[in-house]
């Protein structure tokens, strides 16, 4: 497998590091306990397409948002989470 | 019966040099080598294989099968050979299960039969044959169910020695194996017409093209078949085209390598045989090299493979595929037999007829199962002067060690005894699909070819020539020339379809894929369709009548299509007789699942030099070579190597070693190199806020100039790493991190920053390896440092005290950092100069520190003496410990976020009654207490139900001159005081021991604020 790191470009899948799932949100100060057990231990297991944390520990260290077919392992889009988390803060200050 | 022709079985064993041979393509008849098969030498040429050598000299019996011990001989020409497969080399060299069909002969190879005994000819264990009925079907779920105890006592030693393949070496392997990766914008797999025809087209429109071949030569089944390609043999324009190619810079082309795996995002694996054909690689030379294919695109066009007919004791030697005996003929020169036997289902066969008459051999029976006669098989019926049964069959076979007559059924039911020593079967060809299947596509069946073919393909892959579904010379190279211009303009490469050479267009004409063929009395218990796994076509029938009706299950229940060669000869027809027994058609059966490798791959090649000493690699403090020289011993922490005691003269036991390192420090002073703890340097306005996130402890008080400890957690609550964090600037701090997790604190971080917190205004980078960093510890650390560093630091406890930080200059103006930190328990500083100066530190320290006493300490008194001092390390943060259990509860911040808060807070995770760090003392201070012990109630019995903790960390306390250890013990803080008992179940023993506060030595904290 490859990922096509927006900083280093096309890397061999050994360069990174899984971490899992993009889609859960670290709940907030005041948020109940269950709402922490969802996001600390429950996820989703989707057939098809699929967001994901990747780290590309042997390269430039960003934390990627990746998403892949968990059916065919296509991946079809790779961005840095950095920009994914800021513009997630932008569109919630709007 | 009384049958007319019996004979020995290699009666057509000829005399003379490397037998006799025909003129042909791809030997070099003129030049003579030696290889040695069962203790018996034999003549070769170079270009022989194993198979080819050993059928020109007459010897077809190559192996015994592997269950029945069924005698067999060479059914193929290629690397899908099921039957002959043998021993070569012998020692540390030897390698069991070589398929003699792809094995190159060079001068003095050493090659043996296995799975025989006492020899190949003579085979003890061929009386398996008479006992088959114990062998069928799900053999080893039946037979050898009851009684239980009997299964590993008598019956899985004597299946073992009974049913098998060859015996690996029984010494480390000697050879060299490398790995390596390349990119190219089309890769090629295979070079017969099809190949090297993409190949030719993306090569001239610039592309970068890998060819890769498994076989030692080019050309494909162009060395095996008399096919003109523009009026000269195919193998002549083959060897054109590659000579064409090789012009071509950016075409690289590597035979001798299979691709064996398609893997995501257009990776390739494949396997080059760099010095398999030699007897000895040359020095530094690997023997493999594995191949990683990173390619935009890739052309699949690796041929087909023949199936074999399915009839009873088709297994004997001297039956071939039909194909395989072409490539004898034309390719090696070697005519496999002199009394031959076509027996085909399609007109591909008959050809074998013509180069068979054509080599001189006599063809004396056509054997076409087909009830129409087609136009060609009457035209070679008359050019060969063999007889032609139209809707015929072969019943039966004869001859013990090879066949010597053939029972053939003509159209009318008649049987006829004839007399050969070579059946040449063909049920048609089955596209080469491996790697278009890898990824999970499904073949489909196409009734037209009687054939699977591939449904889809990967993304980036293509497929042309018979691989492709596409069975006629011209029309491979057609398409070939297609997927080639295809492929390169897939890649921005754009180029013209060059005129296309003249070919034949062959004809086929299969109709079905051959059902099984069954004797006169019905039976097919020796119809073997799985040769290398010794399945039969009643084998299936069975599975199919007991329920196995998925193809999955009965590959599983019968062992079809497994080992060495992966089903590839009978996957089909299992499959074909399967459907035959449920009813359901072909299409509807579906085949098993190709995975890689598409052929063997030696562990060895997989390793490449990551074997040994390399399998990972050393990190080495920057005082390594010094520690050396003083003699030091070194343990392995991770990756890194750290001296773990500094053995003095005299000294006979590394206790007495590790105790004066621990006296040393206590009473004068002592240096322990502690680079290996991580360093990370953080910088910003929000750096404060940030450490706040990761540790459960405030940082925004903490002064400039000031060291804190702090821990962090995951955030499911339990404790992730400790250390403490320093404080140089207004925006800048110095973490240290545990040497075990420096590279996941590391990343943690970068998730906490990039990801959850983006906001924060802050930079950190690893400084690991920048700074080399010196433990100066004991009560005269201070009066050592003050010959270090420069005087305008004051060293005094006013001015630097306990928890102190500050960058200073050394010895003269360089400039270092100093904190003062103590894991020990004494007055201890910690020193960090530029790595470059750790071996310089390290022997002026030494110097200076001469004449108070001074030695170098190494882990393990460093491990006392902070289990004297009750600190956790790795131990006690072993993933399943909470700040509430390391008694740091107390550290945790209620006026802010961070990592593990909300989890941290779950009742069971601070309920008391969790086993909770404390300090154990056995009753007898000599007896000693060993990590992993179970802590139970005194008097208790040693059961599971009474484990109320354990013991993390245990050590001989020097300084208390006793057995000393730190442990989790159920509510332990409440229980100070209390003797429990520790129960080591690995030596059976028990200890007394009294429940303490953890630390042992200096409670107060006096001497780390001397």
């Amino acid at each position: 497998m490859r990922l096509n790191c927006p900083c280093c470009g096309p890397r061999g899948i050994e360069e990174f590091t899984y971490r899992g799932d993009a889609t859960v949100h670290r709940p907030g100060m005041d948020a109940p306990a269950h709402a922490w057990v969802d996001y600390v231990y429950l996820r989703d297991n989707p057939d098809g397409w699929h967001r994901e944390l990747w780290y590309h520990g042997a390269g430039c260290h960003a934390w990627l948002v990746v998403t892949r077919n968990m059916r065919t392992h296509e991946i079809a889009d790779v961005v840095r989470a950095v920009d994914v988390a800021r513009q997630a803060r932008e569109n919630a200050g709007s | 019966m009384k049958l007319p022709w019996k004979k020995d079985a290699c009666s057509h064993r000829l005399s003379g040099q490397a037998g006799r041979r025909i003129p042909a393509n791809g030997i070099d008849p003129d030049t003579i080598i030696r290889f040695t098969f069962d203790g018996i030498s034999y003549d070769a040429h170079p270009g022989d294989t194993l198979a080819s050598a050993l059928l020109a000299n007459g010897q077809h019996l190559a192996g015994r099968s592997f269950k029945y011990h069924r005698p067999r001989g060479i059914l193929t020409a290629g690397p899908e050979e099921p039957n002959a497969l043998l021993e070569l080399r012998t020692g540390a060299w030897r390698e069991p299960n070589s398929r003699a069909t792809v094995t190159e002969v060079f001068d003095g190879l050493d090659a043996c039969s296995q799975n025989r005994w006492p020899s190949l000819r003579m085979d003890a264990l061929g009386v398996n044959g008479l006992f088959s009925p114990l062998f069928t079907a799900g053999f080893y779920y039946k037979t050898f169910m009851w009684p239980a105890a009997f299964w590993e006592k008598v019956y899985e030693p004597l299946i073992r020695r009974a049913a098998g393949l060859g015996r690996a070496a029984d010494e480390a392997d000697p050879d060299l194996y490398e790995k390596t990766t390349t990119f190219c914008d089309v890769l090629v797999v295979g070079s017969g017409p099809a190949g090297l025809a993409a190949a030719l087209v993306a090569g001239r429109s610039g592309a970068r093209v890998i060819l890769c071949e498994q076989d030692s030569v080019t050309g494909g089944r162009l060395r095996a078949e008399r096919t003109d390609i523009d009026g000269v043999p195919g193998w002549q324009w083959a060897d054109r085209t590659v000579a064409a190619l090789r012009q071509m810079p950016e075409v690289r082309i590597m035979t001798r390598t299979c691709v064996f795996g398609t893997y995501d995002g257009g990776t390739y694996g494949a396997l080059e045989r760099v010095a398999d054909h030699v007897s000895c690689p040359a020095s530094d030379q690997p023997r493999q090299r594995l191949w990683r294919i990173v390619a935009r695109r890739c052309i699949v066009a690796g041929g087909g493979i023949e199936r074999p007919l399915v009839f009873p004791n088709n297994d004997r030697p001297g039956i071939m595929l039909a194909g395989a005996v072409r490539t004898y003929i034309n390719r090696f020169g070697v005519v496999a037999g002199q009394r031959a036997i076509v027996f085909t289902n399609n007109d591909d066969g008959l050809r074998t007829a013509v180069d068979l008459k054509h080599a001189g051999a006599a063809v004396t029976a056509i054997v076409d199962t087909r009830t129409q006669a087609s136009d060609m098989a009457q035209q070679v019926a008359h050019d060969t002067g063999a007889r032609l049964f139209t809707g015929g069959a072969i019943s039966n076979t004869y001859g013990r060690l090879g066949v010597h007559t053939a029972a053939i059924r003509d159209r009318s039911g008649r049987v006829r005894h004839v007399a050969c020593d070579l059946i040449a079967m063909s049920g048609g060809w089955n596209p080469e699909l491996s790697l278009t299947t890898h990824l999970g596509a499904k073949p489909v069946y196409d009734p037209e070819l009687c054939a699977f073919t591939a449904g889809s393909f990967p993304p980036g892959m293509l497929a042309a020539g018979v691989a492709n579904g596409t069975f006629m010379t011209a029309d491979c190279l057609h398409e070939g020339a297609a997927r080639g211009q295809e492929a390169a303009a897939a890649c921005g490469f754009d180029t013209e379809l060059p005129p296309l050479p003249a070919a034949p267009r062959e004809s086929y004409g299969i109709q079905a894929i051959q059902p099984v063929l069954q004797d006169q009395a019905g039976r097919d218990s020796k119809a073997f369709i799985d040769f290398q796994n010794d399945v039969t076509a009643k084998d299936v029938r069975l599975a199919a009548m007991e329920g196995f009706r998925c193809v999955e299950h009965v590959k599983r229940y019968t062992t079809l299509g497994m080992a060495t060669d992966q089903g590839k000869t009978s996957n089909i027809n299992g499959l074909a007789a399967l459907a035959q027994q449920t009813g359901q058609d072909i299409a509807r059966t579906g085949t098993t699942m190709f995975r890689p490798p598409v052929q063997p791959v030696a562990i060895g090649a997989l390793a490449g030099a990551h074997r040994g000493r390399y399998f990972k690699p050393d990190r080495l403090t920057p005082t390594h070579e010094w520690a050396r020289q003083q003699g030091a011993v070194f343990t392995a922490n991770g990756i890194w190597h750290r001296a773990q005691w500094f053995p003095q003269d005299g000294e006979t036991h590394w206790r007495d070693t590790v105790n004066r390192e621990v006296r040393t420090v206590r009473t004068a002073v002592g240096f322990c190199d502690v680079t290996t703890l991580g360093k990370i340097d953080i910088q910003g306005p929000d750096a404060a806020t940030f450490l706040d996130r990761l540790y459960i402890n405030g940082w925004q008080k903490l002064p400039v100039g000031r060291v804190r400890y702090g821990l962090m957690l995951r955030e499911d609550g339990f404790a992730f790493d400790d250390g403490t964090t320093a404080r140089l600037g207004e925006q800048h701090y110095v973490m240290t991190t545990t040497t075990a997790h420096a590279g996941a604190v590391m990343q943690h971080m970068e998730l906490c920053h990039q990801w959850l917190w983006p906001e924060l205004d802050v930079h950190f980078i690893s400084v690991t390896d920048e700074w080399a960093q010196m433990a100066i510890a004991g009560p005269r650390s201070r009066d050592v440092l003050r010959h270090v560093v420069d005087p305008d630091t004051d060293l005094s406890n006013d001015a630097f005290g306990y928890m102190h930080a500050a960058e200073i200059t050394i010895c003269g103006g360089q400039a270092a950092r100093l904190f003062r930190l103590s894991f020990s328990g004494e007055l201890a500083y910690e020193l960090a100069v530029p790595a470059r100066y750790g071996d310089a530190l390290a022997r002026l320290l030494m110097k200076v520190g001469a004449p108070y006493g001074i030695a170098p300490y190494g882990t393990e008194a460093l491990g006392v003496m902070r289990i004297e001092k009750g600190h956790p390390a790795g131990p006690e943060l072993n993933g399943q410990t909470t700040a509430h259990d390391l008694n740091m509860g107390r550290m945790l911040s209620t006026r802010k976020d961070f990592i593990g808060r909300a989890m941290a807070a779950r009742p069971a995770l601070t309920d008391p009654v969790r086993p909770t760090l404390v300090g154990l003392r056995p009753v007898h201070a000599h007896d000693e207490l060993v990590a992993g012990s179970h802590l139970l109630p005194h008097g208790a019995e040693a059961t599971g139900a009474h484990d109320q903790g354990w013991i993390s960390s245990a050590a001989w306390s020097p300084t208390l001159d006793g057995w000393i250890a730190l442990g989790f013990l159920s509510g332990g803080p409440a229980r100070h005081g209390e003797m429990v008992m520790v129960h080591n179940p690995l030596a059976d023993s028990q200890v007394a021991a009294v429940v303490c506060p953890p630390t042992f030595f200096d409670p107060a904290g006096d001497r780390l604020h001397a």
